[in-house]
């Protein structure tokens, strides 16, 4: 009998909390903006332009993102958020979606109660030299000075990078990208190590990058995704199926410039499931049926969104690498649409 | 010996000759002062060969700038190989470092506050000024609110009206003294704020919309958040300090220890925690849906940080005045708050200048400390700027800019305590 009470205060409290949970859709509905956690300020990822019109790869999802839920990819208040604060914003409510180059990891997943709603970027740590020095594997840094970033996973990799290829190196902690730059461009060092994309905007960034080499090994895995709080299940789908529509789209060739004449009606039957001609599939995720077509119209399919902020049509010119898709020997796969 | 030849006195003074040439002038003021023996000689070559080289280095750099060009790649093509900096990129985003995202159609709105806040500053930085222009300076926290907030007029008025409501309890129970009065004047117009001023704000706004448009607190950056942070934090932990600091030198126990743990545990955290405090930990304890203003809980924070620090400083003053003012004020048969008002207050505060205006010069520089919990402060904006395609690389620029800006601030406060203690000075040492 008491057994019994207990359990049901229990489930009511549970339902209650749920339910003081559910509904993020809901509550973004009512704002009528879509808070979006991004960073302040990385070089193809996410920056405010001269307007403050924030432009970059992380922005281009949350803008995806706001067009499929609310009809309008401006309607995103871009929260600028650092490594310590971005967790914390998420968990308290401040942002809906935390798209901030976040890496997913086992412990973030489990241990700090996130929900990762798919990779957009797989990121790695390499190596860049001067080409001067003559080196072209990593595997030949032995005894090298490297400028490496305190205090992150990067140094920890290199550590471990280094020890298992029996090699030394000489660190040069720098405290952050914009030092470690300076110091690389100095000489004070022969390496800087970083992210794969942080090393080739960087390098963009040189008065001769022709002069410097990223070097072919990749050292960590980088798996870079929005986030999303746990326990609302809905909300995850909305931000992980909207991510699959901007990949189908490059897959199925729904671009920018075509979605508005294709959505009319075509004959491929995928086109016409993701873009809400047949099979009313928004409706299961709480959305109209043209959700996906919005999120597609905001900046284009991923194909497009990774060029315009961190591939050929930037001065960056990241390959896409693994970030191609599964059909062209990448990464990315979109779940069916069905 | 002296036959025939007698003695010639000269009849007039001879004119007064030049000094040797290496007596006078530039030659005497080089050798006196930089030459005067081999050590100082060496020193003074070494220097010179010192600020030769900066000079030699640097001067391509500054006289190559480039003042226009849309990115670094273009300055780097219109110098062509040559060294020069870009200052384009300060002619590019000199609005974002000075407003951040504030709305550009609305930037004659923090102009004209930061002009007001310089005309309501006048009366209480020089004495000659009439006094009547006080009132202004009274009015004008409310006036800045509006105008870089925007929304309606009404609101920081049925605020002002609180502290009238304040006012009149206080003057009407002033009879049951002045404990009793202070608390109900308090209690009085804490009740307006919570019960009354919602609806007359709404009503008042109905009847008579005075409202510009909203401004929200994530639109604002650059110098405009660290001015709006530092100006708050500086007037409001002046008066705050003066209170903390008589509290912990009172002889009621209860005060003194609050004052003095209240000191303590703010001295004894960084502002960094407090900071971190006020973006991280205040969200978890609110309920969920509760919008406090980041900028509001920041301007708190610093607010409190200062208040400490200026209690300490005020402690000092206070404690170098001999205990002789005390007991010639009480003799006069003046009362507590009187006696510290004539008498002990402008004495201990004029001690305590130097190290008020050096807290004030360390609070306003210490706003760039926001850049940690995501402000976009000038600091986090030349990385922001940093961040795009058209900027990246680009350091030294923007920091030139952002250094300058500071410094003139900086400079300002302290050439004004310079004046400050020069007109205060009463003693004959």
């Amino acid at each position: 009998m008491k057994k019994t009470t207990f359990l049901s205060v229990l489930g009511a409290v549970a339902l209650l909390s749920s339910a003081a949970m559910a509904g993020t859709l809901e509550e973004v509905k009512a704002r009528g903006q879509l808070n979006c956690g991004v960073s302040s300020g990385t070089a193809g990822f996410s920056a405010p332009d001269a307007k403050g019109v924030w432009q970059g790869f992380d922005v281009a999802f949350c803008r995806a993102v706001a067009a499929a839920v609310l009809g309008d990819p401006m309607k995103v208040e871009f929260v600028p958020t650092t490594g310590q604060t971005r967790f914390t914003a998420l968990a308290s409510g401040e942002i809906d979606l935390l798209s901030r180059a976040t890496t997913w990891t086992f412990s973030r997943d489990t241990d700090l109660k996130l929900t990762f709603a798919g990779t957009n970027f797989y990121d790695g740590q390499a190596f860049m030299v001067k080409k001067a020095l003559g080196v072209t594997s990593a595997k030949k840094l032995n005894g090298a000075t490297v400028c490496i970033q305190s205090g992150t996973t990067t140094e920890l990799n290199l550590a471990e990078y280094f020890r298992s290829n029996k090699m030394s190196y000489e660190p040069v902690p720098v405290d952050s990208s914009a030092e470690g730059e300076r110091q690389y461009q100095a000489g004070a060092c022969d390496v800087y190590t970083s992210d794969g994309s942080n090393l080739a905007s960087v390098r963009a960034s040189f008065k001769n990058p022709e002069d410097h080499l990223i070097l072919p090994e990749i050292i960590s895995k980088e798996p870079l995704g929005p986030v999303v709080r746990q326990g609302n299940e809905q909300w995850a789908d909305i931000v992980h199926w909207t991510l699959n529509a901007l990949l189908e789209a490059e897959e199925l060739g729904v671009t920018k410039s075509n979605v508005d004449q294709l959505a009319a009606g075509s004959d491929n039957p995928e086109t016409n499931r993701l873009l809400g001609k047949e099979d009313d599939l928004g409706k299961m995720l709480g959305l109209d049926a043209e959700w996906a077509k919005r999120a597609i119209a905001a900046s284009g399919n991923y194909g497009e969104i990774f060029a315009d902020n961190l591939g050929g049509n930037t001065p960056i010119r990241i390959e896409r690498g693994l970030n191609a898709l599964w059909t062209k020997g990448g990464l990315m796969y979109a779940q069916p649409f069905r | 010996m002296i036959d025939g030849n007698p003695a010639f006195v000269r009849g007039e003074l001879l004119p007064a000759r030049e000094p040797p040439a290496g007596e006078k002038g530039l030659l005497k003021l080089c050798r006196e002062n930089f030459f005067r023996d081999w050590l100082s000689a060496l020193l003074t070559v070494a220097s010179l060969i010192a600020v030769l080289l900066i000079v030699h280095s640097l001067s391509p750099w500054l006289f190559n700038a480039v003042w226009n060009a849309r990115s670094l790649n273009e300055c780097r093509e219109i110098l062509n190989g040559a060294e020069g900096a870009c200052f384009a990129v300060i002619r590019d985003r000199w609005a974002q470092l000075l407003f951040g995202f504030y709305p550009p159609t609305q930037y004659w709105r923090p102009v004209l506050a930061f002009g007001l806040m310089l005309a309501a500053l006048a009366p209480i930085l020089f004495p000659s000024v009439p006094r009547r222009f006080l009132l202004f300076s009274t009015v004008f926290p409310g006036l800045g609110y509006w105008l870089i907030w925007g929304g309606s007029l009404w609101l920081p008025l049925t605020a002002y009206i609180g502290l009238a409501v304040g006012g009149i309890a206080m003057r009407l129970t002033a009879r049951l003294g002045g404990g009793i009065a202070a608390g109900l004047a308090f209690i009085s117009a804490l009740t307006w704020w919570l019960v009354a001023s919602g609806p007359v704000t709404t009503a008042l706004a109905q009847l008579l919309p005075l409202a510009l448009a909203t401004v929200t607190s994530r639109e604002m950056g650059g110098f405009l958040l660290s001015i709006v942070i530092g100006v708050t934090g500086i007037s409001l932990s002046l008066p705050l300090g003066i209170v903390l600091a008589l509290g912990r030198r009172s002889t009621m126990p209860l005060v003194m220890m609050l004052s003095v743990v209240f000191i303590e545990f703010i001295r004894g955290v960084p502002l960094i925690t407090l900071l971190f405090t006020a973006s991280l930990l205040l969200n978890s304890f609110l309920p969920p849906g509760t919008n406090f203003d980041l900028i509001l809980r920041v301007i708190i924070m610093v607010t409190l940080f200062a208040t400490a620090y200026m209690a300490e400083v005020i402690r000092g003053g206070l404690a170098a005045l001999p205990q002789g003012q005390h007991e010639a004020a009480e003799a006069l048969g003046l009362d507590y708050w009187k006696a510290q008002r004539l008498v002990i207050m402008p004495q201990a505060l004029k001690i305590s200048i130097p190290g008020i205006v050096n807290s004030f010069i360390g609070l306003f520089k210490d706003t760039t400390l926001v850049v940690f919990i995501g402000l976009l402060d000038p600091i986090a904006l030349s990385n922001s700027i940093r961040a795009t395609t058209d900027w990246q690389g680009i350091y030294w620029e923007l920091f030139i800019f952002i250094g300058g800006l500071f410094f003139l601030l900086c400079f300002g406060m302290s050439r004004y305590s310079m004046h400050l203690e020069r007109r205060l000075k009463t003693d004959h040492r």
